[in-house]
């Protein structure tokens, strides 16, 4: 892992990886894409709405895988000084947020025909919307202050703090009697959801992971460059 | 089978449930256009002041 604490190295790494992380991008889209509205079949109780499993559910694991990202690079950072780890974590909160954003709103719309309401204050609706307030609350602390490292140090350890909430949104479903519906795919004895409809969701999870891959690399560059602003800003 | 225009307007129908289901992909989809968007002109803007530094400044030689 040290390897990469080089920024000059990394940056070098990434640029190999770009261009094959988006190629992957746009193919496992486009394949999830196709196969979820053409070629999967309406659930026999939902109709066509369990079409909006294909955006929803990718979301939501992103929600939550980035926040776990966000987390340990910010542990990183704090711990080892690891100068990788504070850019890490700028460059992911905003993705994460925009993923639970995403979650919440196709959670909503595909609420309103199935269950008759756009939100509930179940357990798991409202851990994931305390998760979007701890995105938006890292992003807020990120550039509350005039020192960038006193920002990062301080978000860092919102960032930890608030990884508690990821295995509440987990377990939410099992732990309390919510509306949502229990996890169906990553359980013991294996997913209850027919091939024909995990497939292509497996797909599109595929698709949204190098999607954040990706937007990671180049937003990594971004902050390294926003960085060595600010220290020619210093005049050092 | 039934016309092209028929299978069409039954896709894009959804059974019954087009105002939820498009909605849901046109969210994602323009949510994710503007992260990307938002990323490169970022990038390109920081990009472009780096340069200009160094131009005027060239960077000092040091170890590597």
């Amino acid at each position: 892992m040290h390897r990469f604490a080089n920024p000059g190295r990394f940056m070098r790494m990434a640029s190999a990886v770009l261009p094959w992380s988006t190629a992957a991008t746009i193919l496992l889209i486009a394949t999830g894409l196709v196969w979820g509205l053409f070629f999967s079949p309406p659930d026999y109780q939902q109709g066509e709405s369990v079409r909006i499993i294909y955006v929803h559910v990718p979301s939501a694991w992103m929600a939550l895988f980035i926040y776990s990202c966000m987390a340990a690079a910010s542990a990183s950072a704090l711990i080892w000084r690891h100068p990788l780890g504070d850019l890490v974590a700028r460059a992911a909160s905003p993705i994460g947020a925009c993923f639970t954003f995403i979650a919440l709103v196709t959670g909503s719309l595909w609420g309103k025909p199935m269950w008759g309401t756009w939100w509930v204050w179940d357990a798991r609706l409202t851990s994931m919307l305390i998760l979007f307030f701890l995105y938006l609350g890292h992003m807020a602390l990120l550039n509350a202050f005039d020192d960038a490292n006193r920002g990062n140090r301080a978000a860092a350890i919102l960032a930890i703090v608030g990884f508690i909430n990821v295995p509440i949104i987990k377990f939410s479903v099992d732990w309390w009697n919510t509306l949502h519906q229990p996890e169906s795919v990553f359980r013991l004895g294996g997913p209850t959801i027919d091939p024909s409809i995990l497939w292509p969701l497996l797909i599109m999870g595929l698709g949204f992971s190098f999607f954040f891959v990706t937007l990671l690399l180049l937003r990594v560059r971004s902050e390294f460059l926003a960085a060595r602003l600010r220290l020619a800003a210093a005049g050092r | 089978m039934l016309p092209a225009m028929d299978r069409i307007a039954i896709f894009f129908a959804m059974g019954g449930y087009a105002a939820f289901v498009w909605p849901a992909f046109a969210v994602a989809a323009v949510v994710m256009a503007a992260l990307v968007i938002a990323t490169l002109h970022t990038l390109r803007r920081r990009e472009r002041e780096i340069a200009e530094i160094f131009k005027a400044r060239p960077p000092r030689p040091g170890p590597r």
